[in-house]
């Protein structure tokens, strides 16, 4: 996995490309950002990932320089990059609109900030054909932007902001317009470009598939703040709060008391009448206390006999039964008309499968399966 | 849909009551005979005539002069107080300024026209063509703040951001991006304001001075000894000028609307 090789923020003697240092944000009442510190490394495609209004797109707008911090500092590569107005920044950004210029060429677009810089003719060219092929562009140089589609748009504001070769780049929901096929393939695209230029790349999206994708470290927000910064898996294995947990996938949250019952282990109580959860954990919970189980539908198993060996088994009946093709999501409702959800591969014909809606059946999950959470 | 009896009528009336006079000027303008409402004869003659009658010749050229130099200023200035309007950071009266940019589109022009002279006479200014410039400059330039602020308030403004992100100063974003864009709605404004300035009567007689005679002013002046057919001929050719600018404006303006409408679809 690449994530083993890449993990500069694992190294204390790194030195971030970028630092939020206390930044706060207001707009008049309203705070977008909260006293936020952030390091962000070298080469990273890094995703800021949250609802609307969580104070994701502020971020970016701070470090392309269209806002200002109300107070803290950011630095770029050692310097205080607040005072630098955006055009003198070695910052680029792509903008959700794209923001092409309808009055200039798909080439002229791209040569755009190259002729900013006085770039000797020569080079420019050579720069522009260069992007142009990066981006599968060729064909289409001499266009409009609006004689060409979304897709090709959303390549030419790409390879607009690359073309400078900026330390930074800034990608603000580059996938949104297009459809769901298009967006899986940029997103290959994209992180294949990100690897040939080595640019590292902050991405703003609100779509936690394409940050778990896309991305070598995730930061979730809420609310201006940061919630949990960690590589997309561990966000997804390891989420520190049900916020995460609920924001990133499906996920079911057990709530009950947690017991301690040995080294790292707790059992959770969560109803009368029912056998405690098993769960294991690295954080310490007082006795009794009030705690979640957040346990990912597909670690849970459905089967129509008690299975023999796992650590946590609860019956229920099949409430619902959502086929999704290549896999299905049980519904299935247990004791105190809670609902949890289970997900199954659909390795046999649907046909073969032992149950059905009604039936009762037991789900079971190992103890180390789901993540024990305080709030 | 098909038109109705009831609609063909409304629009014949309709149409009539508003080019029936100026079909009649044009017509009489080709009119032989002397008399202006004895129809004797097809004829050019009175547009000869007017060519060689270098008092309208001269005041033909005054109007063009102020027509050019006000709807030049009013463009320059229309359109720098639409995008401070529309673009500039929120100051405590913007509303208020943005309704008063407005004000003299309903101003009576008699108003506008003593208060002007009131200036002039105040700074002691001596009327003349600059009076009628600055004067057709003031009343022109909301016209075209208002058509250049309606392009911008529709204009995305990550356009200009994106320029300065490519590293533009603002007035290079301003100069390279945000000025081809409305371009349409600028020229449009210029021609509107030209066509206003050709036409003006009130304000131009108020601020005027001996030494300039616009058209407008002629006409009327002349019309007051009675109407002759040059003064059709002339008219008809205004008529010619202004409508050639009005279809001119609407049609870039159309045409940009057009590429916008297009290019919006695609995107989405």
């Amino acid at each position: 996995m690449p994530e083993c090789a890449f993990a500069p923020w694992t190294d204390p003697g790194a030195e971030p490309l970028i630092r939020f240092r206390n930044v706060t944000k207001r707009f008049g009442d309203f705070t977008a950002v909260r006293d936020l510190t952030l390091d962000i490394y070298e080469h990273e495609f890094f995703a800021l990932l949250g609802p609307s209004g969580c104070g994701k797109t502020t971020m970016m707008r701070m470090l392309a320089g269209f806002e200002t911090p109300s107070s803290g500092h950011i630095e770029l590569a050692g310097q205080n990059i607040v005072p630098v107005p955006p055009n003198k920044r070695a910052v680029n950004m792509m903008f959700q609109s794209y923001a092409l210029f309808p009055h200039l060429n798909v080439w002229d677009n791209i040569a755009f900030g190259l002729k900013r810089d006085g770039m000797p003719k020569d080079a420019l060219r050579e720069r522009v054909a260069e992007m142009l092929k990066l981006t599968h562009l060729e064909r289409f140089a001499r266009r409009k932007p609006h004689q060409i589609s979304g897709g090709q748009r959303q390549r030419v504001a790409l390879a607009r902001s690359l073309a400078k070769a900026p330390k930074l780049l800034l990608l603000d929901e580059p996938m949104g317009a297009l459809d769901k096929k298009l967006r899986q393939e940029t997103q290959f695209e994209l992180m294949d470009i990100q690897e040939k230029t080595g640019t590292t790349f902050v991405i703003v999206t609100h779509d936690q598939e394409e940050a778990m994708t896309v991305a070598s470290r995730v930061a979730v927000m809420d609310e201006g703040e940061l919630i949990q910064v960690a590589t997309p898996s561990a966000i997804y294995e390891a989420p520190n709060c049900v916020y995460v947990a609920d924001f990133i996938g499906d996920v079911n949250i057990i709530e009950g008391a947690a017991h301690r019952a040995g080294d790292k282990h707790y059992t959770v109580h969560w109803a009368d009448g029912q056998a405690p959860l098993k769960a294991a954990s690295d954080k310490t919970f007082s006795p009794a206390q009030n705690a979640f189980l957040a346990i990912r539908p597909e670690k849970v198993l459905v089967t129509a006999e008690r299975p023999a060996d796992a650590e946590n088994t609860i019956q229920g009946r099949i409430h619902d039964i959502a086929y999704l093709g290549n896999i299905s999501t049980y519904h299935v409702e247990v004791a105190g008309g809670r609902m949890l959800k289970a997900q199954t591969a659909n390795t046999r014909r649907i046909e073969n499968r032992g149950f059905t809606w009604e039936n009762r059946v037991w789900l079971s999950w190992d103890s180390t399966a789901g993540v024990l959470l305080e709030r | 849909m098909r038109l109705s009896w009831f609609n063909i009528t409304s629009l014949t009336l309709g149409f009539a009551f508003l080019y029936l006079p100026m079909i009649i000027l044009v017509i009489y303008s080709f009119n032989e005979s002397r008399l202006v409402t004895v129809w004797t004869g097809f004829s050019t003659k009175w547009y000869g005539e007017l060519l060689s009658n270098q008092a309208f010749l001269d005041a033909a050229w005054v109007t063009l002069k102020v027509a050019v130099f006000s709807s030049t200023l009013a463009t320059v200035l229309g359109t720098l107080a639409a995008y401070a309007l529309v673009r500039g950071a929120r100051f405590p009266g913007r509303t208020l300024f943005s309704g008063m940019i407005y004000a003299p589109l309903v101003m009576p022009e008699v108003i506008t026209g003593l208060s002007l002279l009131l200036l002039f006479i105040g700074i002691g200014l001596d009327r003349g063509v600059l009076t009628i410039v600055l004067a057709h400059t003031t009343f022109s330039m909301c016209y075209v703040s208002v058509v250049v602020s309606s392009r911008l308030v529709s204009f995305d403004q990550s356009l200009e951001e994106a320029a300065l992100d490519l590293g533009c100063s603002p007035w290079d974003a301003f100069r390279l991006v945000t000025l081809p864009i409305i371009a349409p709605a600028v020229v449009s404004g210029w021609l509107l304001a030209f066509t206003l300035s050709l036409d003006d009567l009130v304000i131009a007689s108020f601020t005027t001075g001996p030494s300039a005679t616009t058209l407008p002013i002629k006409i009327f002046s002349a019309v007051r000894l009675g109407v002759s057919p040059e003064i059709n001929a002339l008219s008809t050719l205004m008529i010619a000028v202004v409508t050639l600018g009005v279809i001119i404006a609407s049609l870039i303006s159309k045409r940009n609307f057009v590429r916008e409408q297009h290019g919006s679809e695609s995107r989405h």
